[in-house]
């Protein structure tokens, strides 16, 4: 290990049972002095409680918007191996699967041109390859495209999708979650790569309401999976469960929160027409129960942290839609409509969920051209004041026109 | 350079299915169950066969150096597959249930834990913190490196009444999405911006900069014959929201800056809907490199809640039945001014019936 470089604060950080970052950076200092020089300046940022990396910078590769995030050091005569420090993100596969033949071969092209050091992965979802220097971005670019790789998304543009493993390896998957990320992905490449957005736009993708993207809560737009009619049961294997000694009545029975489910024996029966898909009994049952034969999800605009306006979940805009035989056209037409509206009339850094809020669902619905439901709300409003567009005129005859 | 491809763009990521399992692969969309085998072991069954998955925590922050053993374990032991979580844990995906125990002895002789799985605390999802970011209040690795030593037998046993989230954010912008998380740990600024009337005008667009405050604290104004802004500090909830637009407005500042502990947020619909997190504890001090304010809240609450909460009760839905005085009140946690919301829709959280326990 480098001979100059003294960190005994961050040396704390490698007591312990949890895996440390710490001692795994430690392991590239001989390689790289941006991990020598990362390590000098995060102990001086934990000496004096700060970080010291100045704010953005322009940097990315030629043609794209976005994809890099522009980074330097705010003590580069100190620390001069990270007097810049880029991120590139690189757009996932689906799921996060990867074969060790494809991933090694980023890790070569991250070893010659980087620090070595990644994300694996950032939050939005992408493979991120932390510290990189400006004239290494074109080299990066293209070694990456060599082999397949291409860039994801930063600022105000589509964000790279992601998905859970969906019908991966997840028996509640209610549609190919992985598939439609890639699709989306390949559609959008323009909106992902070159900024032209109001602001960031994430989409996520989950196989079932257990969400495991997150998608409720992490992306402007959530596509989520969801069956309309009744849970499939294999009664055969309920009874396994019974016999098995498992606590049937205190695990599923008593947690269904719309109270749907019975037990007689040996037999469940779930009243499907008051079931709120919740999930809880088919997680507790996964041999026995299953989600229903017509499947498809339910999309939700709008969910995000707190700034500016506040954290929003996403809400339901369209309850129930499927993709019949790969036909991802209206799913397609959505999400232009979307965008469209949303771009013409959203103000600058303002995310959908708050355009959203500001203009109404009404509002939004009627711009997108989609027809209210009660699927759409907890409760119709509670207060009075409604803008009505019909009146009848004094003497006429029939609703006037808008 | 003749020989040197020519440059493409737009190409997008390779295609999922060239790194499925073949298992996986004949499996796909027909997958009929799964089992639990221990912590840290899942087993999927389809018509085509079973697929093992053993998961282990990762760093979130790792190297290529680190990759490479991880990549030599799936080569040994799952035939050179593997995958990612939406936590960022790493998935070997087995085809034979005899490679289970040796993997789990390789992964622990490299130094991380098996774990993760049903009710459990899996990996933390976190930011880049003093790391890699501009406008972090505080390090998010080595928050999560200090909390989970403290935690990981939760990571590696299955003992928990539910499964329970936590998430690290190291500004209010939480790119790691803190907020609808079992605990979460956010740090957070606690001072306005220091203006730079030098650097404004050169930096910053003064429109932009005005529109970003969500409270309308900043305006415009003229220092020394140059356009600049100020900010009403009353006003200012140290969102960063305006430094986010305009570098002049630093907000970091080593004695003020530090972490606030939230709790009882959810994702999954099941059982009950998805919940917000919700302010626990406001302040506690940056104490690099251990945060030992930090880990023992975060460790009594876990274990508050493991002692208490039914079967299956996230750590949001215990509270919510509990009621949130008498967590306070079982917590020995302060309720102070600073848990009355006073930002938009604020008066939703409070009190408007009589249900409540004396």
């Amino acid at each position: 290990m480098a001979d100059d470089l003294k960190t005994p604060l961050l040396d704390e950080l490698e007591k312990g049972p949890w895996p440390s970052f710490v001692t795994d950076i430690k392991t590239c200092v001989d390689k790289s002095d941006m991990c020598k020089d990362l390590l000098g300046q995060l102990e001086k940022s934990y000496e004096d409680r700060r970080g010291y990396w100045k704010h953005g910078g322009l940097v990315g590769v030629m043609g794209y918007g976005g994809g890099v995030i522009g980074r330097y050091s705010a003590l580069p005569e100190e620390y001069p191996g990270v007097s810049h420090f880029h991120t590139v993100r690189v757009n996932q596969p689906s799921g996060w699967f990867y074969t060790t033949d494809a991933l090694r071969e980023i890790m070569q092209i991250w070893d010659e041109h980087g620090s070595g050091l990644t994300n694996m992965h950032g939050s939005t979802g992408d493979m991120v390859l932390l510290g990189t220097r400006t004239e290494e971005l074109e080299p990066i670019f293209r070694a990456l495209t060599e082999k397949g790789w291409d860039l994801g998304g930063s600022g105000s543009d589509l964000r790279t999708p992601s998905c859970c493993n969906g019908p991966a390896r997840c028996e509640m998957a209610c549609y190919d979650t992985m598939d439609m990320t890639y699709n989306l992905t390949k559609s959008y490449q323009d909106e992902l790569h070159r900024p032209m957005f109001n602001y960031k736009y994430k989409i996520k993708m989950s196989g079932c309401p257990n969400d495991c993207t997150a998608a409720i809560a992490r992306s402007d737009m959530g596509i989520i999976g969801i069956w309309r009619d009744a849970i499939k049961v294999d009664q055969a294997a309920f009874a396994e469960y019974v016999d098995s000694g498992m606590d049937i009545q205190g695990a599923v029975v008593d947690l269904c929160p719309t109270s749907c489910i019975t037990v007689e024996g040996k037999e469940i029966n779930i009243d499907d027409s008051d079931c709120v898909k919740c999930m809880h009994c088919l997680n507790r049952l996964p041999k026995a129960l299953s989600p229903g034969d017509d499947r498809g999800f339910a999309i939700c605009l709008g969910a995000k942290a707190p700034i500016v306006e506040g954290a929003l979940f996403g809400s339901v805009i369209i309850p129930f839609m499927k993709i019949e035989d790969g036909d991802y056209e209206p799913l397609h037409d959505l999400l232009e409509r979307i965008w469209e509206f949303w771009d013409e009339h959203g103000t600058a850094r303002e995310r959908i969920g708050e355009f959203i809020e500001r203009i109404s669902l009404a509002t939004f619905l009627e711009g997108i051209g989609e027809d209210p439901s009660p699927k759409m709300v907890k409760a119709p409003r509670d207060n009075p004041y409604i803008f009505y567009e019909e009146y009848y005129e004094e003497e006429g005859e029939g609703a006037s026109e808008e | 350079m003749a020989t040197e491809a020519k440059r493409v763009t737009d190409i997008g990521p390779p295609h999922y299915e060239q790194f499925l399992h073949p298992i996986i692969k004949e499996n796909y969309g027909k997958w009929q169950y799964h089992d639990s085998i221990k912590p840290g072991v899942l087993s999927h069954t389809g018509p085509s066969g079973t697929i093992y998955t053993v998961r282990c925590a990762s760093p979130r922050l790792v190297s290529t150096n680190f990759l490479n053993n991880i990549m030599d374990l799936a080569d040994k032991y799952s035939d050179g597959y593997f995958r990612f979580t939406s936590r960022n844990n790493i998935e070997f995906l087995l085809a034979k249930e005899e490679n289970i125990d040796p993997l789990i002895a390789d992964l622990n002789a490299m130094g991380t834990l098996v774990g993760g799985t049903n009710n459990a605390i899996s990996n933390p999802v976190h930011t880049q913190g003093w790391v890699h970011c501009h406008s972090a209040a505080t390090d998010a690795s080595g928050l999560v490196k200090a909390v989970m030593d403290e935690l990981s037998e939760y990571f590696t046993s299955e003992k928990l009444p539910a499964k329970l989230r936590v998430a690290v954010a190291c500004c209010l912008n939480m790119c790691g999405a803190v907020h609808a998380s079992d605990i979460a740990i956010l740090g957070l600024h606690r001072t306005p911006p220091r203006i730079d009337n030098e650097a404004l005008p050169k930096q910053c667009e003064i429109p932009t900069t005005v529109a970003s405050c969500p409270n309308n604290a900043i305006r415009p104004t003229s220092v020394d014959g140059k356009t600049t802004v100020k900010v009403d500090e009353d006003k200012c909830m140290y969102c960063g929201n305006c430094f986010t637009v305009c570098p002049a407005m630093p907000l970091a500042d080593p004695i003020n800056d530090g972490v606030s502990i939230w709790v009882g947020g959810k994702i999954s619909n099941a059982r009950s809907e998805p919940m917000f997190t919700k302010l626990a504890i406001p302040y506690l001090p940056n104490n690099p490199p251990r945060w030992p304010e930090v880990t023992d809240a975060v460790k009594s609450i876990v274990e508050l809640y493991a002692a208490n909460a039914r079967p299956f009760e996230r750590v949001g839905e215990w509270i919510n039945r509990i009621g949130w005085e008498k967590f306070f009140d079982m917590s020995g946690i302060e309720f102070t001014k600073y848990h009355l919301d006073d930002f938009r829709h604020a008066g939703t959280t409070y009190r408007r019936s009589l249900h409540n326990r004396y």
